[in-house]
């Protein structure tokens, strides 16, 4: 789409580890549009994070982006040069980091940490920035902004130190923010404050919003667009409509299978069994299929692309369309693979037998 | 089930000075533990859960109350002895990365656990158990040799619960061990947790916003609020019989997945003010917010009173058949976005 | 096997002690100044380390014959006015900077992070009182200390080492204990506490492996400021006494002539600079290849120049 605030083709991204390599994204393609929420979900380690943070040219360690483009304002940000990316950084785009505690200057006063990025981008003058800094503690969430305007990270709940990221993140009403988990540390109650705050900006502002998050109730309720991701590759993507009741892919359909919500009881828990590739070779066949209750030969020996099902609505699977069928029967059961307890037992009893070997 | 509790909180409290003024952390807050038992910790982002979690392993100094933990007074304790104690007492950290030294690797900090408790006789012994443990949390053996920038957030909050785990404990406190994991994996660690206490007995303080989760791993859940214990009881009896306004305020927010998107409900956020720790509300610390505030929660404050068996509540109206109203601030619609 | 083991670091293998340092060889070869900064700086270090041995003449030895001899293939860097011959002087220099440099930087480094650390972690009066003297060293400018010093120890090698290396500690006693203050009080600390690590395990295991990296920039960082108090104090005449040389002294007394025998200020002066300008782009280089994170820092010490960082006047 040509209205598109950031758009993602076919990302590449590896790390070397020693002589080996890991394949942390293997063609991930998404995009986002003003005003849009554009949710990721997909297991963990499978490239949520290393997307988004390449595209924002922050990678750790020995990242490479191996190909794709990001457009962003009819740039390409893969092939912006180191400088062009940090003025739009924390401008344009706003980030909220996995980590908050990481993310953020032990040695360095929370207020600061707030105005410093305003000051940088010259949003506004040093008493401006300071008085939107207490606006914005006051927006999510920390009250005395005041008092706690000179506090360190250290003296922050984890909940809070997540609220000062995402303060800093909107600071300079950025047209475009991507949200790693931003809001794990958060209660329930607070968590929908935040919501609200960053819907209320959108209205505002279109802002575009990417939101990484394991929380499916999160995903559900604020995104208009969901994307699942497995082993560094895109599994579906869907528009919220077909996530909700369509789900196409074994492995969405698993994932939803083991959301825990309040009054699940221990014998509805189901895990999706087995392990996940290695991701030391790029994937050749459907990563998913070790571990699929649908898998045929043909998955272990063909790449699933990315293709369409409905509209706006693809996914990776070569047996979609019999997922679907299924659907409305017992698909849980059949595709999210066998029950709880017997996983546990089998885990739990390994476990204890290594934690009581003390010496 | 258990005759003597391992684990007895009496009445602690911290308070921690923030520019020149008293910010009320936690605030005598007691409750007993038995062997094999969860308590499930809830409340509000910055109402002490973490600092409690803290207190009770005397990782921070309580200001008053006490903590006996298998029958010893921890605030009684020479360091050394402490020391050698925190082999049967260990804790999961909220921000997994933080908690991890970005010049060791994941084997070398797990291993310095037991290195330090004196556990294994050799270094290859350490390593094998490293390695089991890696792979009971989920992680491939060879992890070992990662360092923590090079795992994603769920990797690094499993080699934690891992080197939570390699010490053989008795008691975890688990602060939010499960927020950075995917739901299936979730599923698979909260077995693992379940598994080890029904094998080992041990007890678990599980600190989580996940509320699901809390109402399925613990035998007991606590409500915090502004630092005070406003509601405990058994987990069933508290997800379906909540007493407390802020209890139910919490349980309404809970965000469901919708079975289909028309089915959708509106984003309501919580009316009133923020609360402040540095300060707390006269009366009952929730009557600015509370829906059901009349005069007498500006004034006295409402004591954790027994509502029915098992079943306590800090408010004044608990034990009444009380409505879960509420006043919405702002609320969202879907369909103001889909306008937009 | 186990069924608990979803995804994982794939392909988390190889023995890898060396990992970080690998890491931060990759980000510093990128920074191509740094690169070259490096080259320069191992030239000089080698020059100065075999200089008294290859240096055609000692630097005492004068040839009153060949006085102001402009360059030539015997005097290649020409002879100054009782002449010394100039290539000898500036490899002897060499050798003397480099000893009262890294001399004086370790010793600076020595005091500071042993103050440093034991102010962070400890805390309390030790730490205000070693707070309140490191705000008082940074109070005076580096350089005036240096010249009280000289003045009142003398002006030969080892009490221009001490003159320039007891004022500089303040520097890294602010950095060690900032870094250890915010460590002290976060989860990796914490963590290590509660699986019962002692103190001095803390400290060996936890806290200093994490200041070494930014110890080691700033040991780049101080390595030119002490040079250059070097060639200042011998500009206001309190330098290494006659005849020792150093880059100060040359250019001190080439200043006086700089219009008749040009050669006296062109070739010091230019090494002298690249010598500078070498240890910076390492610095710099360092800071962006160790420490990542404190990128920001680096950027700005760069758009101020030296000055942010080195606090020389
Ligand atoms: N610096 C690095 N060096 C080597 N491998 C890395 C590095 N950073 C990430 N990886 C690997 O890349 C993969 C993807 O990591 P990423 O952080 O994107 O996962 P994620 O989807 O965000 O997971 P989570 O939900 O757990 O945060 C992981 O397997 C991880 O081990
Ligand atoms: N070292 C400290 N110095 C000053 N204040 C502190 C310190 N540690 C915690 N606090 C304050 O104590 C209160 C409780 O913090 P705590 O970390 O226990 O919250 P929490 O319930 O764990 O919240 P979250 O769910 O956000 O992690 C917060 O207001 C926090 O700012
Ligand atoms: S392609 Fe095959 S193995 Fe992969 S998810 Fe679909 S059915 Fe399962
Ligand atoms: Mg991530
Ligand atoms: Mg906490």
């Amino acid at each position: 789409m040509a209205d598109e605030l950031l758009s993602v083709e076919d990302l590449h991204v590896e790390f070397e580890r020693g002589d080996s390599k890991v394949y942390a994204v293997n063609g991930a393609s998404f995009s986002v549009g003003p005003g849009e929420t554009l949710g990721i979900v997909g297991e963990s380690g499978s490239g949520k994070s290393v997307s988004v943070l390449s595209v924002m040219g922050l990678l750790r360690g020995s990242g490479q982006v191996t190909g794709g483009t990001a457009m962003f304002m009819g740039k390409d940000l893969l092939k912006l040069r180191r400088r062009q990316l940090e003025d739009i950084r924390g401008r344009d785009i706003g980030m909220i980091f996995q980590d908050p505690m990481s993310s953020l200057n032990p040695t360095m006063r929370i207020g600061d940490q707030i105005m410093e990025g305003m000051l940088s981008h010259q949003y506004t003058s040093r008493k401006g920035a300071f008085n939107r800094t207490l606006q914005l503690l006051d927006e999510v969430g920390i009250p005395e902004g005041k008092a706690r305007f000179r506090s360190y990270p250290h003296e922050f709940s984890g909940g809070m130190r997540q609220r000062v990221m995402i303060a800093m993140a909107v600071a300079c009403e950025p047209q475009l923010l991507i949200a790693d988990e931003p809001t794990t540390a958060l209660d329930v109650t607070v968590q929908t404050q935040i919501l609200v705050l960053l819907r209320q900006l959108q209205l505002k502002g279109r802002m575009g919003i990417i939101l990484i998050t394991h929380d499916f109730g999160v995903a559900t309720n604020v995104c208009d667009r969901i994307i699942v991701m497995y082993a560094g590759k895109v599994m579906e993507s869907a528009p919220l409509v077909d996530f909700l009741a369509r789900p196409a892919h074994p492995y969405t359909v698993g994932l939803k299978g083991s959301v825990i919500e309040v009054g699940t009881k221990a014998h509805q828990l189901r895990a999706i069994p087995g392990m996940a590739t290695a991701l030391t070779e790029p994937p050749r066949a459907c990563p998913f299929a070790e571990r699929c209750q649908l898998a045929a030969d043909r998955c272990l020996e063909e790449l699933p692309p990315l293709r369409p099902l409905g509209l706006g609505h693809y996914v990776a699977c070569h047996r979609a369309e019999e997922v679907l069928a299924a659907a409305g029967t017992t698909v849980g059961a059949q595709v999210g693979g066998p029950v709880g307890g017997q996983v546990g037992g089998q885990v739990g009893g390994q476990v204890a037998q290594g934690v009581t070997a003390r010496a | 089930m258990p005759d003597e509790p391992i684990l007895k909180v009496d009445g602690v409290s911290k308070h921690f000075k923030v520019g020149g003024r008293t910010l009320r952390a936690v605030e005598r807050v007691s409750f007993d533990l038995g062997a094999g038992e969860t308590l499930g910790i809830v409340g509000e982002s910055g109402s002490g859960k973490s600092t409690l979690g803290r207190l009770v392993l005397r990782l921070l100094e309580a200001d008053e109350g006490r903590v006996v933990f298998q029958g010893e007074d921890l605030a009684k304790l020479a360091s050394n002895e402490l020391r050698s104690r925190r082999r049967d007492m260990q804790i999961i950290f909220q921000d997994p990365l933080a908690s991890l030294n970005p010049r060791m690797t994941v084997g070398a900090a797990i291993e310095d656990a037991m290195v330090v408790q004196k556990i294994g006789r050799s270094a290859s012994e350490r390593r094998h158990r490293t390695e089991g443990l890696l792979e009971r949390v989920g992680l491939q053996p060879s992890a070992v040799d990662a360092y923590p920038f090079e795992l994603s957030g769920g990797q690094q909050q499993r080699v934690g619960i891992a080197r939570a785990l390699s010490l053989g404990p008795k008691l975890v406190v688990c602060d939010e061990p499960l927020s950075a994991l995917d739901v299936s994996v979730q599923v698979q660690i909260i077995q693992l947790l379940q598994e080890l206490q029904r094998e080992l007995g041990i007890t678990y303080l599980f600190i989580s916003h996940n509320l699901g989760v809390v109402q399925l791993i613990s035998d007991t859940v606590v409500v915090l609020y502004l630092g005070e214990v406003v509601e405990q009881a058994g987990a069933d009896e508290l997800f379906e019989r909540p007493q407390h306004p802020y209890t139910q305020a919490l349980m309404r927010s809970v965000l469901k997945v919708p079975e289909e998107l028309e089915k959708r409900a509106p984003l309501v956020a919580l009316a009133g003010e923020m609360p402040s720790p540095l300060s707390p509300p006269s009366g009952c610390p929730y009557h600015p917010r509370c829906p059901l505030a009349m005069d007498r929660c500006k004034e006295e404050k409402p004591l954790l009173r027994t509502v029915s068996e098992g079943h306590m509540a800090a408010c004044h109206k608990a034990g009444e058949a009380v409505t879960m109203g509420s006043a919405p601030a702002v609320l969202v619609t879907p369909s103001e976005l889909a306008a937009s | 096997m186990a069924v608990v083991s979803a995804t994982v670091g794939p392909g988390v293998r190889v023995p890898r002690r060396h990992a970080q340092w690998w890491l931060a060889w990759r980000r510093y070869k990128r920074n191509k100044l740094a690169v070259a900064g490096a080259a320069c700086v191992a030239v000089y270090l080698v020059l100065g380390l075999i200089g008294p041995w290859v240096a055609p003449q000692n630097y005492a030895q004068a040839n009153f014959l060949y006085a102001n001899h402009p360059p030539s293939l015997r005097f290649p860097f020409g002879t100054d006015g009782l002449g010394h011959d100039m290539l000898s002087q500036v490899l002897w220099s060499m050798r003397n900077a480099i000893e009262i440099t890294f001399g004086a930087s370790l010793l600076s480094f020595a005091i500071g992070v042993t103050l440093g650390l034991w102010g962070g972690l400890r805390g309390g009066v030790a730490d205000m009182v070693i707070m309140r003297l490191v705000d008082f060293m940074f109070a005076i400018p580096q350089f005036f200390l240096s010249l009280f010093l000289v003045v009142a120890m003398g002006r030969t090698v080892w009490p221009i080492l001490l003159a320039i290396g007891i004022p500089g500690w303040a520097q890294y006693a602010r950095l060690v204990r900032g870094l250890v203050l915010g460590m002290r009080n976060g989860e990796m600390v914490e963590a290590a506490r509660a699986f019962g690590a002692s103190r001095a395990h803390i400290a060996r295991r936890y806290l200093l492996p994490n200041v070494s990296n930014s110890m080691l920039v700033q040991i780049a960082f101080g390595i030119p400021v002490d040079l250059t108090v070097m060639a200042g104090l011998s500009v206001v005449g309190l330098g290494l006494r006659p005849p020792l040389p150093s880059f100060g002294n040359m250019i001190a007394q080439a200043g006086a002539n700089v219009l008749g025998y040009p050669w006296l200020m062109y070739f010091p002066a230019a090494i002298f600079a690249v010598i500078l300008l070498s240890f910076l782009f390492v610095a710099d280089g360092l800071q962006e290849a160790l420490n990542p994170r404190a990128e920001d820092g680096g950027r700005r010490a760069r758009r101020f120049g030296f000055g942010a960082r080195g606090r020389l006047f």
